[in-house]
């Protein structure tokens, strides 16, 4: 008994010292109000609409001024698990009718914003804001806003239909209640509910311009909008009707969009901005660090983003799964975690879930599987023997195909290519600007092997693991293969409601997609590396840059000498 | 002289017309397209009817030849179109950058203006001796410096110095405000990028009026207005320094142009919300109408540029006559 205590008191132990590093920080003080956050976005927006868009450049700027049904839990937003309402009231509800009804009910005295009439916009803008600002948000606008995102008009693009494929119905029965009936039971539906994208438009305003939120935005969340001026900066005060009182703390908010990271850098240590959302590479953390101190404070913690080795399975030799498999074995992927996390954005070697997700492989299961074997020379000595049965003894020479990005794409690519040369293989390297690279993934598919990455907003294994499936079925499977048995699998997964099974048939999946069969395997997981002034208080790091931005946690202890 | 500039202003045209040809063609031969980079760029999963969505918006999924219609006909009727990659108009989208660009531009032609003539003046006239070789060294420097490294110097130093004296590092401000909104603030961001791509284009134009005025006096009429005894500053002055200028104002006004929008690195160095940084972003984002707009920007103001500096050859030298 007493040993066993021990042991919980370890692990609760364990668990608090890693939250703490993961935050990085103590529990702050009593929230002040006042200030404008300045934060740098390195990113400039497509456009404004959350529907629409794919890219952070869009959620850094824009979230702060919608509301979402549910969300992340803001002040756990490190747990891929802990999910929260935000216009729903009380806890996020459980299934009805087998898994396949959930009803939300919606939050009274919701508002969509008012603008002042002193900010300058177009005359569209303006007519909206008179048509529904002020009024109140009710279940129909929820309904509205995600029946675009699920069943978009023709001519809307809506790039996350495929995550809402449960999907059934969507119906709004009166002001305050939204109900989603789904076709089959899912695990996969409360995170792609909780998805940041999903912003919560007016169904008035969609009804008249079902393209309106791309150019213009007129939300209920903390901050309203003042200014957006494109390639510059976006401006936004604080919205004094906001629904959770008190919040937000901050004045205002003004976000400078500017893509290269040395700007991004300079303006924390030159006071021009408080915080950058997105992350940094370990090198810029520890110039920083040496350069400000105390003044900077460092939440690190890992990255909803995985970088995959991808052969293509059409083109010889990588048709053969002993080559393929090979290719995993030859990669030392614990002893690379230790020395690539020193100079890339990368450090975790795990699967093909999300490492700390309860449907993730642990260390004991992921050590079985070919190529995160714990004995690295036992595993290239299997590389060197399955190349000389496949009847490459002496190796050969083959290109890999990379991103023209340094992090992490080129330093893993560069070192992906060390540990193929030690077990006999010779590869050249090609790197291509991302649309090029694209082109060449998605649709030359002229390579023989290359590096892909698999980055997603909310954690969501279920649907995040779909690129394994066939390339007929999932549009982000590049490897070009076929595998009934892997497709069947998904689908089973992903009609289970019990999260037992799930995680039994993900076992099953993972094996077969990167170990049997080796169609494509990950190399590491990405490390979120957020730097922040420690005058910036009340926001917590999260497993994806997409999440945990609409600001209204944030407070500042006190403002910058040169924030203008 | 105003027959030479109706057929100059007339030349533009077709000059206009083989730079939009161009560009239309050679950026699609660029692979890949600005929805895939849009929807799939960041490796979230993305389903295929968006994409073909937003390739029927933009037009993207016609035959090259209508596209090559469209453009033409919307070049013809100054219609730019809408940008790819922000549905924004693409008038509106430079008209924001221009200003920005306009001002660097300026800034750093005046300061370059005030730097070289003076000093390739100088040169010239003590040529060989330490004050030459001084500023031949200053402006060789200039020359093989690149401003964005020069930038990036810039800033590391104001941070450094002030972090070091005052105890708050500062850098320059990263977000355009216009000058009639608060003159002190925009010249505390647009001072440095200027100071910058100013040394560059300093250097080159000291070089150019050192060595043209060398030149012009050796010529015999300064020989004369030694001989009947003018004062040196006169001859320097009135007699030389006109005449050695015409080379001097060529380069002056190449470089105006290029500085439009060739300030590809330095705008981003600084941050500067310009045309250069435009162009990067319409570029890589593969933006094909933004693109082709900017470059037929870019080829006006050159032409148009390469005209003003051929009228000031005629003020600045009465020989020339252009029939």
């Amino acid at each position: 008994m007493r040993k066993h205590v021990s042991i919980l008191a370890l692990a609760l132990g364990t668990a608090g010292a890693l939250a703490f590093c993961l935050t990085g920080a103590a529990a702050d003080a009593a929230p002040k109000r006042g200030g404008i956050l300045k934060y740098i976005i390195p990113s400039n927006p497509p456009s404004a609409d959350g529907h629409r868009e794919t890219t952070f450049g869009t959620i850094h700027p824009f979230a702060q001024f919608y509301s979402t049904l549910i969300r992340v839990n803001p002040d756990n937003p490190s747990s891929p698990t802990d999910f929260k309402c935000d216009l729903c009231v009380g806890e996020v509800p459980k299934p009805t009718n087998g898994g396949k009804k959930y009803t939300f009910k919606i939050k009274k005295g919701v508002k969509w914003h008012k603008l002042s009439d002193s900010i300058k916009t177009s005359p569209e803008h303006k007519a909206m804001t008179k048509l529904v600002g002020g009024k109140e948000l009710t279940a129909h606008d929820i309904a509205a806003s995600f029946s675009k995102i699920v069943n978009p008009p023709k001519g809307v693009g809506s790039p996350r239909k495929a995550f809402f494929l449960m999907v059934e119905k969507i119906y709004a029965p009166d002001n305050n209640t939204v109900v989603f009936d789904l076709k089959y039971p899912s695990g996969a539906f409360i995170p792609a509910l909780s998805m940041p994208y999903n912003f919560i438009y007016s169904k008035k305003v969609l009804d008249k311009n079902i393209h309106f939120y791309e150019k213009n935005v007129l939300g209920s969340g903390p901050f309203q909008f003042v200014e957006w001026q494109l390639g510059s900066h976006i401006k936004a005060t604080r919205n004094a009707n906001y629904y959770y009182k008190g919040k937000p703390y901050l004045d205002g908010t003004s976000a400078v969009f500017a893509k290269k990271y040395s700007i991004n850098l300079q303006a924390l240590r030159g006071g021009r901005a408080y915080i950058q959302f997105r992350g940094f590479p370990p090198k810029m953390r520890d110039d920083l660090k040496k350069a400000l101190g105390k003044k900077l404070t460092v939440q690190e913690g890992d990255w909803n983003c995985v970088l995959n080795v991808t052969p293509n399975n059409k083109v010889k030799p990588f048709d053969d799964v002993r080559v393929r498999r090979a290719l995993s074995l030859a990669i030392d992927r614990w002893g690379g975690s230790n020395y690539l996390s020193k100079i890339a954005i990368v450090k975790t070697a795990g699967g093909i879930v999300y490492p700390s997700h309860p449907l993730a492989a642990n260390k004991a299961e992921l050590q079985k599987l070919a190529g995160w074997w714990p004995d690295l020379k036992k595993s290239r000595a299997e590389a060197k023997r399955l190349l000389k049965e496949a009847g490459y003894p002496n190796g050969f020479s083959f290109t890999f195909h990379n991103r023209a990005v340094d992090q992490p794409y080129k330093i893993v690519g560069t070192w992906l290519i060390d540990q193929w040369r030690q077990i006999g293989l010779k590869v050249k390297q090609r790197v291509q600007p991302t649309s090029q690279f694209y082109a060449t993934l998605r649709r030359k598919k002229d390579f023989d092997v290359s590096m892909s990455f698999n980055c997603q907003s909310v954690v969501n294994p279920l649907l995040d693991v779909s690129m394994y499936q066939s390339a007929s079925v999932a549009g982000n499977n590049y490897a070009a293969y076929e595998d009934p048995k892997l497709d069947a699998m998904f689908q089973k997964m992903n009609r289970s409601g019990d999260p037992a099974e799930q995680r039994r048939i993900m076992r099953q999946y993972e094996k077969r997609a990167i170990d049997e069969m080796a169609y494509q395997f990950p190399t590491m997981w990405w490390y979120r590396i957020v730097l922040h002034r420690t005058e910036v208080k009340g926001w917590k790091t999260s497993p994806s840059h997409y999440l945990n931005l609409d600001l209204s946690n944030i407070w500042l202890e006190e403002p910058l000498l040169s924030a203008k | 002289m105003y027959e030479y500039i109706v057929k100059r202003i007339l030349l533009v045209f077709p000059t206009l017309l083989g730079a939009a040809i161009l560009v239309f063609f050679l950026l699609r031969l660029i692979p890949g397209d600005v929805c895939e980079l849009r929807m799939a760029g960041e490796g979230a999963f993305v389903d295929e009817e968006a994409l073909d969505a937003c390739r029927a918006n933009l037009g993207i999924d016609q035959s090259i030849f209508i596209q090559f219609v469209d453009f033409m006909w919307g070049l013809i009727r100054f219609d730019f179109g809408l940008s790819m990659w922000s549905g924004q108009p693409i008038v509106y989208e430079i008209g924001l950058r221009f200003e920005l660009s306009l001002q660097v531009a300026i800034m750093a032609t005046l300061f370059s203006i005030i730097i070289s003539i003076p000093l390739g003046t100088i040169s010239a006239v003590k040529a060989d001796t330490w004050i030459d070789y001084v500023v031949r060294t200053f402006s060789i420097a200039g020359i093989a410096i690149p401003s964005f490294w020069l930038g990036i110097l810039i800033i590391l130093f104001l941070l450094i110095f002030t972090q070091s004296w005052f105890g708050v590092a500062w850098m320059p401000p990263i977000q355009y405000v216009p000058i009639w909104v608060d003159p002190w603030y925009n010249m505390s961001m647009l001072i440095w990028p200027a100071l910058a791509t100013g040394y560059r284009y300093s250097a080159v134009a000291t070089r150019m009026t050192r060595s043209a005025l060398l030149e012009v006096l050796r010529e015999d009429y300064v020989r004369t207005a030694r001989a009947k005894g003018l004062l040196e500053k006169v001859i320097i002055n009135r007699h030389a320094l006109k005449n050695a200028m015409l080379p001097v104002v060529t380069v002056i006004g190449i470089e105006f142009a290029f500085l439009m929008g060739g300030l590809v690195v330095t705008e981003q160095v600084f941050n500067l919300n310009g045309l250069g940084k435009l162009f990067v972003e319409a570029v890589t984002n593969n933006d094909y109408s933004l693109t082709q707009a900017l470059v037929m920007v870019v080829v006006t103001i050159f032409v148009f540029t390469n005209l003003v500096v051929d009228i000031l050859y005629a003020w600045l030298d009465p020989r020339i006559r252009y029939n």
